[in-house]
């Protein structure tokens, strides 16, 4: 283990605990991110009224997932063929640097100095925003949760609910300082008006509109759109340039594999059987059409996203539709809100992906974040089972066979004093006569048991070994051995 | 970037993952007659705000001449086509019935600042979860649906499918996509601010659809 | 499954030293139904701590060790969620290519958690001898997602007339403990299990039950600490001492 790796590892730890740290003293904070999870989780469970159905739908989503992964490769040139018939150019990017570049290289050229944006997380993980205020080209973000961290210039704390961690006032507060024109309210029927007349002339005005996508269709060349607000569609639809931006897994074989994701997409997430806009797009304007934007173009991104593939059960984490049920059921996440985390993606999924995208040596720390609970495996719609790929990560960080090929930073989070207690452990418990002499002296000796745990005894009682172990009781009680 | 297109299929293809079995296709049948999907359309419909009229055998362009003036919905948007064509013709009188047909970067802030409500004709509905389903096109544009405040959609009852995955396959859409197809399902809302419901964020603040027959 | 004539009985580790009346009482049940039961003095620990770090070497040294004492073909019964999870569900991917494989499997295969076993093979019948009695009881999360038998303590206790069962708000959501994470993220953890404390004190019950000693440690620890709430206890002491004669 090289010095960088290890000091590496250690301020990844340090920075975690300090971030942890200040979530846990925002008692505001929790109480919205409380509040705000046990409703969405209570919408979730109403759309699921039949188990037999919920699961034979995850069975469903599973396997359409799953098969566009297998056929990636095939899927994703097919889907390039039929959107270029189609008319859309599509542009590869392997990292943030170039869809960037790309993404300006299109708005440069057609002279487009304001954007509208519908909501993107895989735009988040290129920082696009940044990139294009800093060539001149302003970025006006349109969903409302997205808008309200613009002004706030923060990330988004959830990706379905960007601005899950805001309560009214605090959004108030906001709008009065960015538009003092407005007279100031805290009603929410009222804020979401005010957010309307704001952002209307800039869909009236913008050069060109940047999306997200959320399923592309190979069968047809088709970008798919979930979204309730209008914005996505007046992003993709009243500019004359569209450029949408996603994650290569994104791709889906066929029409028919839609329905049903839509299906459990909009379920898992907001507990809504449909959104309000399903949005399809398969051209630029046509001959004849009145309107729609000229040109279409789908920027696919990788970010580390293709060294996912080591094997079937790191792949699963692709399967992946962001409906963000795992982080509305997380008991971790609801304490520290998303912010704490300190990557794009947060709890659960955040868990698993960034790591393996990162590498562990810059965020592996992430998936001590974590009881094993199960709870977010249980809601996936995709059936990705997310304890295991954590406790698989968890194990890949800490490997101490060097040389193995996979993940990046493969071992790095090995500490020898860790590794040291579990050989130990180890010795103990898998020597039956020197454990049995261990549990006489721990029970014998519970007097001696250390008063101070590290951090166990902040908040509970120091456990004490019982007077006599089991296995004394039994054999005195008469159970026998064998 | 011919480059990075070359690297990533590389990557893909050098880490295949075994074959999983191709999924079976997606179908939901419900079983319902027509009085079941017009009952759970308006039920759907109704649960996120939007107005659902049952026109039976009468006259649809009776009810947009007596309600939309008494709404105030006076400066009327419609397309080319049949729906247009009706309005354009038989409009009361306090209404001002404008067509849309000049591409919108001729008229864009007139759209976005003029208009009250647009009336477009609607390919399909889906009863389970109360969608409208369209296909815009030359004669009624994207924009109709979307920026003017309000939406009124004329809806056949015989073009009421069950869900999403019957429509999908009755009329093969894999044969052909057209520029845009949508599904809308109420109107514009929004729930991020403490996941609280606010309605006509961005898009039509109503959506009334006039089912037909 | 037919009821067996003897099972083996795996306490697991914290049991063993830190909740031995339990782990009596829950073989006390078994032989209460005509059952011997085997408590091969050679056994320590399914492997879960380590397992649960990621020191996977370590932990399949472990739970290799445990392989000869489960030997011969009866039902290996575990008086906690957790360690019969780990059991069933992940020593099958512990020992995914070891050349004891399939003696592992099979133990996965006949490993029970004590409630399931009870109520699926035993059909154990309850008569409650008990004063009247308020308790809340909180599932542990292997018992509910990974072996999916959360429902058993509860019919267990619906047997009891003297009981009432109150429910706690967000019932099944985690306490915390989590291992290894109440130690490596002591702060998250202390964070969800004064939650969870809270939830269960507004119940006004005056025992909380788990089939899971990990979570009742944690719990019950933490009530400790905080100077009040009701007392906690294994499910399977809290059944005997109900119905014993
Ligand atoms: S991992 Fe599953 S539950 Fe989490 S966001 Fe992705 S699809 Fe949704």
């Amino acid at each position: 283990m090289s010095t960088t790796s290890s000091s590496t590892s250690q301020d990844q730890s340090r920075a975690f605990h300090a971030r942890i740290d200040d979530a846990l003293h925002n008692d505001q904070m929790r109480t919205n991110f409380r509040r705000a999870l046990t409703g969405i989780m209570a919408h979730r469970a109403k759309q699921f009224p039949d188990d037999a159905q919920l699961q034979a739908l995850r069975d469903q989503a599973r396997a359409v997932r799953a098969n566009s992964l297998v056929r990636q490769p095939e899927l994703l040139e097919q889907l390039e063929r039929k959107l270029t018939e189609n008319g859309i150019q599509v542009h590869w990017a392997e990292n943030p640097q170039q869809a960037n570049s790309i993404i300006r290289g299109i708005l440069q050229a057609a002279g487009a100095k304001t954007v509208v944006k519908g909501k993107s997380m895989v735009s988040e993980e290129t920082e696009l925003n940044h990139d294009l205020e800093q060539h001149g080209i302003e970025v006006i973000e349109s969903d409302l949760g997205e808008y309200i961290i613009q002004l706030a210039e923060e990330p988004p704390s959830h990706i379905v609910a960007p601005a899950i961690h805001k309560n009214r006032r605090d959004v108030a507060e906001l709008f009065k300082r960015f538009h003092p024109e407005i007279p100031y309210t805290e009603d929410i029927n009222e804020l979401t008006n005010s957010a309307r007349e704001i952002l209307r002339h800039r869909f009236a005005t913008a050069d060109a509109g940047i999306s997200g996508v959320n399923f592309a269709v190979a069968e047809t060349g088709t970008l798919c759109l979930v979204e309730n607000e209008g914005n996505g569609r007046l992003s993709t639809t009243a500019p004359r340039i569209h450029i949408a931006i996603t994650g290569i897994e994104k791709v889906v074989e066929k029409l028919a594999d839609v329905p049903p994701l839509l299906e459990i997409l909009t379920k898992s997430a907001t507990g809504q059987p449909i959104t309000t806009y399903f949005n399809m797009i398969s051209r630029p304007r046509q001959p004849g059409e009145l309107d729609g934007p000229e040109a279409v173009h789908l920027v696919l991104l990788d970010n580390g996203r293709s060294r996912i593939r080591v094997d079937a059960e790191l792949l699963d984490t692709l399967r992946c539709i962001r409906c963000g049920a795992c982080i509305n059921h997380c008991p971790v996440y609801v304490q520290l809100g998303g912010h704490a985390y300190g990557t794009v993606y947060p709890g659960p999924i955040g868990l698993a992906l960034e790591p393996q995208r990162i590498g562990l040596d810059k965020v592996g720390t992430l998936t001590s974040a974590c009881t094993m609970c199960g709870a977010c495996g249980e809601v996936c719609p995709v059936r990705i089972p997310l304890p295991k790929l954590i406790n698989r990560l968890r194990a890949e960080a800490v490997d101490g066979h060097p040389g193995q090929a996979g993940l990046p930073g493969h071992g790095s989070l090995r500490k020898s004093t860790e590794a040291t207690t579990w050989k130990l452990w180890r010795l103990l418990y898998s020597r039956p006569g020197l454990y049995r002499l261990f549990a006489a002296s721990a029970t014998r000796l519970r007097a001696l048991t250390p008063s101070k745990l590290g951090g166990w005894t902040r908040y509970r009682s120091t456990p004490k070994p019982a007077p006599r172990s089991l296995r004394e009781l039994a054999k005195k009680e008469g159970f026998g051995n064998d | 970037m011919t480059d990075a297109r070359h690297n990533i299929l590389e990557r893909l293809r050098a880490n295949r993952p075994a074959t999983t079995p191709a999924p079976a296709t997606y179908q939901k049948p419900l079983g319902w007659d027509r009085e079941q999907r017009i009952a759970s359309f308006v039920e759907r419909m109704q649960a996120v705000r939007g107005e659902v009229h049952r026109i039976g055998d009468g006259d649809w362009m009776d009810w947009v001449n007596s309600e939309l003036p008494s709404r105030g919905l006076r400066r009327v948007l419609v397309g080319r086509g049949d729906i247009g064509e009706t309005v354009a013709g038989r409009h009361a009188a306090e209404l001002d019935v404008r067509r849309y047909e000049e591409p919108i970067e001729n008229w864009k802030d007139a759209l976005f600042h003029d208009v009250d409500v647009a009336i477009t004709g609607v390919r399909a509905g889906l009863a389970e979860s109360g969608s409208l389903v369209l296909w815009p096109n030359p004669d009624e544009p994207r924009l109709m649906s979307l920026v003017p405040p309000a939406h009124v959609a004329v809806l056949s009852v015989d073009t009421l499918y069950e869900n999403f995955a019957e429509l999908v396959q009755a009329q093969n859409w894999a044969a052909g996509m057209p520029t845009n197809a949508l599904l809308i399902s109420g109107p514009s809302k929004t729930a991020d601010i403490e996941q609280t419901l606010a309605y006509g964020i961005h898009g039509p603040k109503q959506l009334i659809t006039l089912l037909v027959g | 499954m037919k009821k067996p004539d003897s099972v083996y009985y795996f306490a697991t580790c914290l049991v063993d030293l830190m909740y031995p009346d339990a782990g009596l009482a829950g073989m006390e049940l078994l032989r209460r139904e005509g059952v011997r039961v085997l408590f091969p003095q050679d056994q320590t620990c399914c492997g879960q701590p380590a397992f649960n770090s990621g020191y996977r070497d370590d932990a399949l040294a472990v739970a290799r060790a445990q392989l000869a004492c489960f030997e011969r073909d009866i039902p290996v019964v575990v008086p906690s969620g957790s360690c019969g999870g780990m059991i069933r569900t992940h020593w099958p991917e512990l020992f995914a290519g070891q050349p004891d494989e399939a003696k592992a499997l099979a133990i996965a295969a006949r490993t029970y958690e004590l409630t399931e076993f009870l109520v699926d093979v035993l059909d154990i019948r309850l008569d409650d001898l008990g004063e009247p009695v308020r308790i809340a009881i909180h599932t542990s999360c292997s018992a509910r997602r990974e072996m999916g038998v959360a429902d058993r303590i509860e019919s267990l206790v619906g047997q009891l007339g003297n009981v009432e069962v109150l429910t706690q708000e967000r019932k099944p959501e985690c306490c915390g403990f989590g291992g290894t994470f109440a130690v490596k993220q002591a702060d998250i953890s202390g964070a969800m299990v004064k939650d969870k404390t809270d939830a269960l004190r507004a119940t006004g019950a005056s025992v909380v039950i788990s089939q899971d000693c990990g979570c009742l440690m944690n719990i019950g620890g933490a009530f400790e600490k905080q100077g009040n709430g009701p007392q906690t206890q294994h499910v399977a002491e809290f059944l005997w001492e109900r119905t014993k004669r």
